[in-house]
């Protein structure tokens, strides 16, 4: 075999190692370490944190909480929109976190204007549908990165940060419209939770209908101002949602809103016409509630995304965003439990 | 009886399909993690897919490598490269067996419905544990990197026979003029 001479070999170690090189380089440009501008789910999640830092152990936003258990009774109404199974009439097994808006899961119940539920609902068929809803009937920006955005003005010491943020984001003005004015209850169990995302409902023939949807207390609400509910004391949420499940179950009626031709699905700041045709799918019955740090609700990841079978994401950005951040949120605590051990946990810990 | 020098045509099929496929999932894998964009959803869609689909192949693989063998190595082939040609390869195996398997497990221990294109649903193979979740989840991002690492070895020491070398060792995957140059080890 004829020995090649030193400079073909030279050239070819040279075209070795570019390949290698284009290999690695195409990687990490995917993997976004030549981009420290992109939009990750670690700075979006890093965004929410207060000055001192996240509290560890716990979920990086809507971090006071506690779990419920109980069941979503379908009507069978739904199914003309959806095939998925969750709404062929039936009673089917739930688990569900009351939550409200703080990156602090010790904050008091009067400092948040925005409560939370996330609720998964599991079907015989093995299908799983989490949501995390909220209680405002619109959200403060229309994009993902508006909301970025949005934290970083309301962390900048800068004085004019929120000012300009109002500027280039007008849409932020309803709702701090519905803040000042909408009356605050005193129980979990009066707040309507709505999802405010648009989703597509894919029925048996596979046509997509664009949907939000609902869940309306039956219970009767009795509004408050802010000061009596601060009065009320900073847990007062938990103790009251529990002694109230304890007497009786309570229930929410799932209402699943259509769009018109036209009305927006990509931004969930703009509410639809309140006479957009709905159909009452069913009721949430919470019958037990417990506490978060031994709960069924701890190590569960409400992410939008998760849809049976009969549900997929919209054009709205949101759902992808929220998952993509949710996941590193669920990553982050779950790694941290040492941080918020369970309660037999932190039990074997003090007696030797 | 004499040993081909090349891998059986099942044999090389499997390895170039399996080599975009492996290529794909960990371009796909780091550019998911670090996305917030809607082609977020699609892209973990799609890994979790093509990883079970790895898982398959993997398997179907080995067992036709146990049947029909490999292509000896060159006899001048120094015993430490021998060596570190086989170990590698291993890995590699090891590797594709551990990652997808690492993905649904780490899936199942985090409560996460294991739910692929077109809708299919595989069962938990693990029940929800947040520490497991942690562990497995750990070891998946960093073999992930492993496993590129000696991807892109395994690349350099593939160019490395046939630009160099040129001793039919990448003609036995490649296809081509079959090894006729050196003569096989025993
Ligand atoms: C891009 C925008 C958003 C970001 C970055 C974000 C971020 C987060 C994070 C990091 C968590 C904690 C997740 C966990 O550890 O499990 C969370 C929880 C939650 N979010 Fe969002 N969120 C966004 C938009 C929304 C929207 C639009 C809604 C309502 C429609 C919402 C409602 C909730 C609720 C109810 C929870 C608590 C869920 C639970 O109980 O586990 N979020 N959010
Ligand atoms: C050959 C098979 C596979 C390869 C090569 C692979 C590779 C990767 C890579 C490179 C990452 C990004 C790691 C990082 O930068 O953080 C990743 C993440 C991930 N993979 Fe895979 N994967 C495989 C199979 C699977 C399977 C079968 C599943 C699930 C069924 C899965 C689920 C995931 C998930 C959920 C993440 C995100 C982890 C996180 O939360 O950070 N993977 N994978
Ligand atoms: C993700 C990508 C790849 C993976 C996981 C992979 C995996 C493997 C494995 C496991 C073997 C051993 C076969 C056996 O002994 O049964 C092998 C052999 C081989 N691969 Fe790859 N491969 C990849 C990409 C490539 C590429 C891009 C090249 C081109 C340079 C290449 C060239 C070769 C050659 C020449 C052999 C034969 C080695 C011998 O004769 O022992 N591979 N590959």
């Amino acid at each position: 075999m004829a020995q090649p001479s030193p400079g073909p070999k030279l050239a070819s170690l040279a075209l070795i190692a570019a390949v290698i090189a284009a290999g690695a380089g195409a990687f990490a440009y995917t993997a976004g370490w030549f981009s420290p501008d992109r939009l990750t789910p670690a700075r979006l999640v890093q965004a929410i944190a207060p000055a001192g830092g996240p509290a560890l152990g716990h979920r990086r936003n809507h971090a006071k909480g506690i779990c419920f258990t109980g069941a979503f009774e379908a009507n069978g109404n739904g199914a003309e929109l959806s095939k998925a199974q969750v709404f062929v009439s039936g009673t089917y097994p739930v688990v569900g976190r009351f939550n409200f808006s703080t990156p602090d899961p010790n904050a008091a119940d009067a400092t948040s204007r925005v409560r939370g539920m996330g609720l998964q609902i599991t079907t015989p068929d093995g299908q799983v549908w989490r949501s995390a809803m909220i209680s405002p009937p619109f959200f403060p920006v229309a994009t993902p990165e508006a909301f970025y955005a949005l934290l970083q003005a309301s962390a900048s010491k800068a004085p004019d940060a929120m000012k300009s943020f109002a500027a280039a984001h007008p849409e932020i003005a309803a709702f701090g419209a519905w803040a000042a004015s909408a009356p605050w209850t005193a129980s979990y169990a009066e707040d309507t939770y709505n999802g405010l995302n648009a989703f597509l409902f894919i029925d048996k023939s596979g046509a997509a209908h664009a949907v939000r949807w609902s869940l309306r207390p039956q219970a009767a609400v009795a509004p408050i101002d802010h000061d009596a509910l601060a009065k009320l004391g900073p847990d007062h949420l938990e103790q009251e949602i529990a002694e109230r499940v304890g007497q009786a179950p309570q229930k929410w009626t799932l209402v699943v809103m259509l769009a018109n031709p036209g009305d927006p699905t990509a931004d969930p700041s703009k509410a639809w016409p309140a006479d957009r045709k709905s159909v009452e799918a069913g009721t949430l019955v919470v019958d037990k509630v417990e506490a978060e740090r031994d709960g069924p609700c701890r190590d569960i990841n409400f992410d939008p995304t998760i849809l049976p079978d009969g549900i997929t994401v919209s054009d709205d950005p949101f759902p992808a965003a929220r998952s993509a951040a949710y996941r590193h949120s669920f990553n982050l605590r779950t790694a941290e439990e040492k941080n918020y051990p369970r309660s037999d946990a932190a039990q074997q810990g003090t007696q030797p | 009886m004499t040993r081909s020098t090349r891998f059986t045509l099942l044999q090389r099929l499997l390895h170039w399909l399996m080599a975009i496929c492996i290529l794909a999932m960990l371009f796909i894998g780091v550019g998911m993690v670090s996305t917030v964009m809607p082609k977020y959803v699609p892209l973990l869609a799609t890994h979790k897919t093509l990883g079970l689909a790895i898982l398959v192949l993997a398997l179907i693989r080995i067992a036709v490598r146990l049947r029909s063998g490999t292509p000896p190595l060159p006899r001048d082939l120094p015993p430490p490269m021998q060596l570190a040609a086989k170990l590698s390869h291993y890995a590699l195996y090891a590797l594709m067996i551990a990652m997808p398997l690492l993905g649904w497990g780490m899936q199942s221990a985090g409560a996460y419905p294991v739910v692929l294109l077109g809708g299919f649903h595989l069962p938990a193979i693990l029940p929800p544990d947040a520490g497991i979740y942690t562990l497995l989840k750990t070891a998946h991002v960093y073999l992930a990197f492993a496993f590129f690492a000696l991807v892109l070895l395994h690349i350099a020491a593939g160019l490395f026979h046939a630009l160099i070398r040129r001793d039919g060792v990448f003609e036995s995957m490649a296809g081509g003029t079959p090894r006729n140059e050196t003569a096989p080890a025993k």
